[in-house]
């Protein structure tokens, strides 16, 4: 220990004052630390910002502008035989309805005293596209109406919704054929009169999506339905499947290669990307067994292999809890491997893997890219299905391929629709991961 | 259409088979059940099982094989009759610019659509049958029930078509009585060796325990039929193009009237450059906020922050994707162009989809993935090595950099593999934030394109099974199954030998 002395005088420094090396340590200590803060501010800013993004930008598509209108039924023009007979009242199309919004437009001006400075088509035309067919499936519904007095709630056209939400002002349709500035200060005096007015929107939680000239028709529910559909194909099939291959890996397989090779396949699995279970659906599925493009039951069954992993990699974690004190007791009062495994184990790993299978089927239920391979985006989903086997094997098309082709059609409308329906997604992941927190605290055992 | 389309739709053979067989393996439950217990005199203490395992191990007879029978049949029914009007297309109906697939796929359409106008009524089986290219416009009469052919009805072809037919409805009918028999056969043996003495349990134990197995074999079906759906396109694609031009070629311009030059390269450098740049974003935040949140923060932070950043995790991809196209991708023009009106009044940026919007949105989405995963192999590390450093006299960051952080790397360095390979299998997020265009540029400003997004863009749409624009997606596809099986299988390696060290 002799060699240790140093030429340097030694300076005694004091406790209470820290010498310039432990300033320095401390201080990189508070750097490093800082920096440890500094990750998760951004990272819970970034949340912050994305959450707030999508509710500030989505919730404008849950209110939707409507123009109330008293509408004239007029019987000359709707119904010429007079004998209200659905199938010649039929022949009326579309067109032949628009003048009698044009009319109910112009009536309307004179009734409130507004001047009208614009045409009575340009007044008409600040109702949606779909107007006169709201007015025809009324009539064809109700034909005792005809000559009578009606009061209609119209969808604005996207424009004017645009307009009441802020998306569009006078500078921003300078180029727009589809709207002037004149009809929008005919707006603001609808406004004034409190005929024109934003309310809550029902069709776009329930309805149907619309083609591109409508975005104001434009509703998730359909898509819902797709999404819900393939949601059933994965729980009848992922469930089942994978808790029978969790059950055989952990209970019954003997340590061997092909076991090994089993489980090294799963996590592999796990990691695929989810665009090649896509490609596989495509291959396999649509090519070669020739199912529907578009159809759920293709999608739940790509989904399927998809979640399958997640699903038998928390089911063998969820059996592995089961202490094998509740196998030795059931072996021990004289039932055999498959009843202790069935009758005693599976029922207390039930809800560890009940959560499990929330979580996976959280997850297909985002899921995106492989849906974009098998054709369930590009086509607008108009109808909803009218029973199981149409739910499953017409086309249709699922919540995130439904958000994924608002956001690639050009018109901001559109992308309204696309935050809102990113709301409503993410509602129901919530709504599915919230299920999963709430059984597995209330249900699972501790050992 | 084939026979699983079509008995599901309603009605047909398959449908039909899957309630016979169901009704038969109920009808065998019961009569095995009562057949047991009468042979047990009525006392169910004379049986060798309980009673229900005699019902169970004949419903299992019957329904099992048969319906596995029928599955197979209906997946291998097409490929069979594929093959055999396949070979017999003359070479003369291939006309120039086509191939046999092409005419192939014209001979399925023909066949399906001749079922839908005998369903529909337009024409009887007996005249379909009968039916002349030569004198029967066959193209006008099926466009009118909606069914779209790609050229003329040639002899030939309906020939074929014909023969796809007459096969498919042989193929359903010995589908039909196979399956039968081997029900019919597995309730009568059921029922046969139904006595008091019959092990029954045993069997049905034996029955489940092949189904379990069956059940874990499923993921060495999926993935063989990834590798052999892709491998087989791929090889049909490397059939029409050369592979020299595909891996070692430099531009990518896929041209639909052929003679396209489809590299790569240009793809895997977008992939590769997005991937880095989200790596850039997500490791030092992950990492960092896996060393506060397992070393310095107190539990209450620790259970707030981190549900919290996992829900980054739980977030689906198109939301990302929305995230860069319309947020992000704004924002940075916003930064980089624009000229005067911009941030910093330069000209840099055009268009909002660009390698950095899409790798910075990338980048937020692996936070968590290298967040947790840090944490836990930190948490791993044993606290007897922190104790000795602090013990030493070193600060808290000191032992965390010297000690803690080198016993982990292994760990790490895996968890940053396994993010590199989600980055590089991500989709939605390239698709709307990266761009379409395929160049080798180091400016991250500008928009290039990935292999994810080619694979989404050449099989959406119209897509022609026999041109190599639409099968090099699986050459693409199998490229990105190896890429990222390789850096999973490294990762997982890494992983578990460090595991192994501390346990």
């Amino acid at each position: 220990m002799t060699d240790m002395t140093s030429d340097t005088p030694h300076v005694h420094g004091t406790l209470l004052q820290a010498d310039a090396r432990t300033r320095k340590r401390n201080a990189a200590e508070t750097r490093f630390k800082f920096y440890g803060i500094l990750a998760i501010a951004v990272g819970l800013l970034m949340l912050a910002i994305l959450l707030f993004n999508i509710v500030s930008r989505g919730t404008g598509a849950f209110t939707q502008t409507f123009v109330t209108l008293d509408v004239a039924l007029l019987e000359d023009k709707l119904d010429k035989s007079g004998n209200r007979d659905i199938e010649e009242m039929k022949k009326v199309s579309t067109f032949g309805y628009a003048p009698l919004l044009k009319a109910a437009m112009t009536d309307m001006v004179e009734k409130t005293g507004m001047e009208g400075q614009i045409s009575a088509g340009d007044m008409a035309d600040i109702l949606s596209k779909g107007a006169p067919a709201q007015l025809r499936d009324y009539v064809l519904a109700n034909p005792d109406k005809v000559g009578q007095q009606v009061s209609f709630n119209f969808l604005a056209s996207s424009r004017v919704d645009g307009y009441m939400k802020g998306r569009v002002s006078r500078d921003s349709i300078a180029n727009d054929k589809s709207i002037s500035a004149e009809q929008l200060d005919f707006v603001d005096k609808l406004i004034a009169q409190g005929i024109l007015t934003k309310k809550f929107n029902l069709s776009f939680i329930t309805g149907a999506d619309a083609s591109d000239a409508r975005p104001e028709a434009a509703g998730m529910g359909v898509a819902m339905l797709g999404s819900f559909f393939m949601m059933l194909v994965v729980l009848v099939l992922a469930l089942p499947i994978g808790v029978a291959a969790s059950i055989y890996l952990e209970e019954f397989a003997p340590k061997n290669w092909i076991t090994d090779i089993i489980e090294v396949n799963i996590s592999n699995l796990a990691a695929v990307p989810s665009i090649v279970f896509g490609i596989l659906g495509l291959a396999v599925f649509i090519n070669y067994m020739h199912l529907p493009t578009s159809a759920p039951l293709v999608g739940g069954l790509v989904l399927t292999l998809m979640t399958l992993p997640t699903i038998i990699i928390s089911t063998r974690a969820s059996l592995k809890a089961v202490p094998p004190s509740i196998r030795d007791a059931a072996l021990g009062v004289g039932a055999s491997k498959m009843q202790s495994v069935f009758h005693h184990v599976l029922p207390l790993a039930a809800p560890g893997i009940l959560t499990g299978t929330i979580i996976g089927l959280a997850q297909a239920l985002g899921e995106t890219a492989p849906l974009l391979l098998i054709g369930m985006v590009g086509f607008i989903a108009s109808n909803a299905p009218d029973g199981i086997a149409s739910g499953l094997l017409a086309p249709n098309s699922a919540m995130p391929a439904q958000i994924y082709e608002w956001a690639k059609r050009a018109d901001p409308a559109f992308y309204e629709r696309a935050w809102g329906g990113i709301i409503i997604l993410l509602v129901f992941l919530l709504a599915m991961n919230t299920i999963a927190v709430i059984l597995r605290r209330r249900f699972e055992r501790r050992w | 259409m084939s026979d699983l389309f079509n008995g599901l739709i309603g009605g047909s053979a398959a449908a039909l088979m899957v309630i016979v067989v169901l009704g038969l393996s109920a009808l065998g439950f019961y009569m095995a059940r009562s057949r047991a217990m009468a042979s047990g005199n009525g006392d169910r203490r004379n049986l060798h099982s309980l009673p229900n395992y005699y019902g169970w191990n004949a419903a299992m007879l019957t329904a099992v094989p048969a319906l596995g029978v029928l599955v197979i049949w209906l997946l291998a029914q097409p490929m069979m009759i594929d093959n055999a009007v396949f070979k017999t297309i003359p070479d003369s109906a291939i006309a120039e610019g086509s191939s046999r697939g092409l005419v192939m796929s014209d001979v399925r359409r023909l066949a399906d659509g001749l079922d839908v106008i005998i369903q529909r009524g337009v024409m009887d089986a007996e005249q379909v049958t009968t039916l002349d290219a030569g004198t029967t416009d066959l193209r006008a009469t099926l466009a009118a029930e909606g069914v779209a052919l790609g050229s003329a009805v040639e002899q030939p072809v309906l020939d074929a078509a014909q023969m796809y037919r007459a096969q498919s409805s042989t193929g359903r009918f010995w589908m039909v009585a196979l399956v039968t028999v081997i029900a019919l056969a597995g309730f009568v043996l059921s029922l046969r060796v139904t006595n008091a003495d019959f092990r029954a349990r045993n069997m049905v134990e034996k029955g489940i325990l092949t189904l379990l197995i069956l059940s874990a074999s499923i993921a060495i079906l999926t993935t063989v039929g990834i590798v052999l759906s892709m491998l087989f396109e791929s090889i049909n694609f490397f059939r029409l193009h050369s592979w020299t031009d595909f891996f070692f070629g430099s531009t990518w311009a896929p041209n639909f009237r052929g003679d396209s030059d489809l590299s790569i390269l240009p793809l895997l450098w977008g992939t590769l450059y997005i991937s880095i740049i989200a790596l850039l974003v997500a490791v030092p935040i992950g990492l960092f906020s896996a060393i506060y949140l397992s070393e310095y923060a107190g539990p209450k932070l620790r259970s707030a922050a981190k549900p919290l950043l996992e829900i980054l995790a739980g977030i689906p991809t198109i939301v990302y994707g929305l995230f860069a196209l319309l947020t992000v991708g704004p924002a940075l023009v916003n930064i980089f162009g624009r000229g005067e009106q911009g941030l910093l009044g330069v000209e840099w940026m055009s268009g909002a989809t660009s390698v950095l919007t899409a790798g910075l949105v990338m980048g937020i989405m692996l936070i968590p993935f290298v967040s947790s995963l840090s944490d836990d192999i930190i948490n791993a590390v044993p606290q007897a090595m922190r104790d000795g450093s602090l013990g030493l006299g070193a600060t808290h960051s000191e032992t965390i950099r010297q000690v803690v952080l080198p016993a982990a790397l292994p760990g790490i360095v895996g968890a940053i593999l396994l993010a590199a390979s989600r980055a590089i299998g991500e989709t939605m997020i390239v698709v709307l934030g990266a761009g379409a265009i395929a160049k080798i540029s180091a400016n991250p400003l500008e928009a290039m394109t990935t292999i994810t997004t080619r694979i989404v863009s050449q099989l959406t749409g119209d897509t022609n099974f026999a041109s190599p624009e639409t099968l090099v997606a699986f050459a693409l596809g199998l490229t990105l199954f190896v890429l990222t099986l390789g850096l999973n299988v490294i990762a997982l390696y890494i992983v578990r030998k460090y595991r192994e060290q501390y346990d």
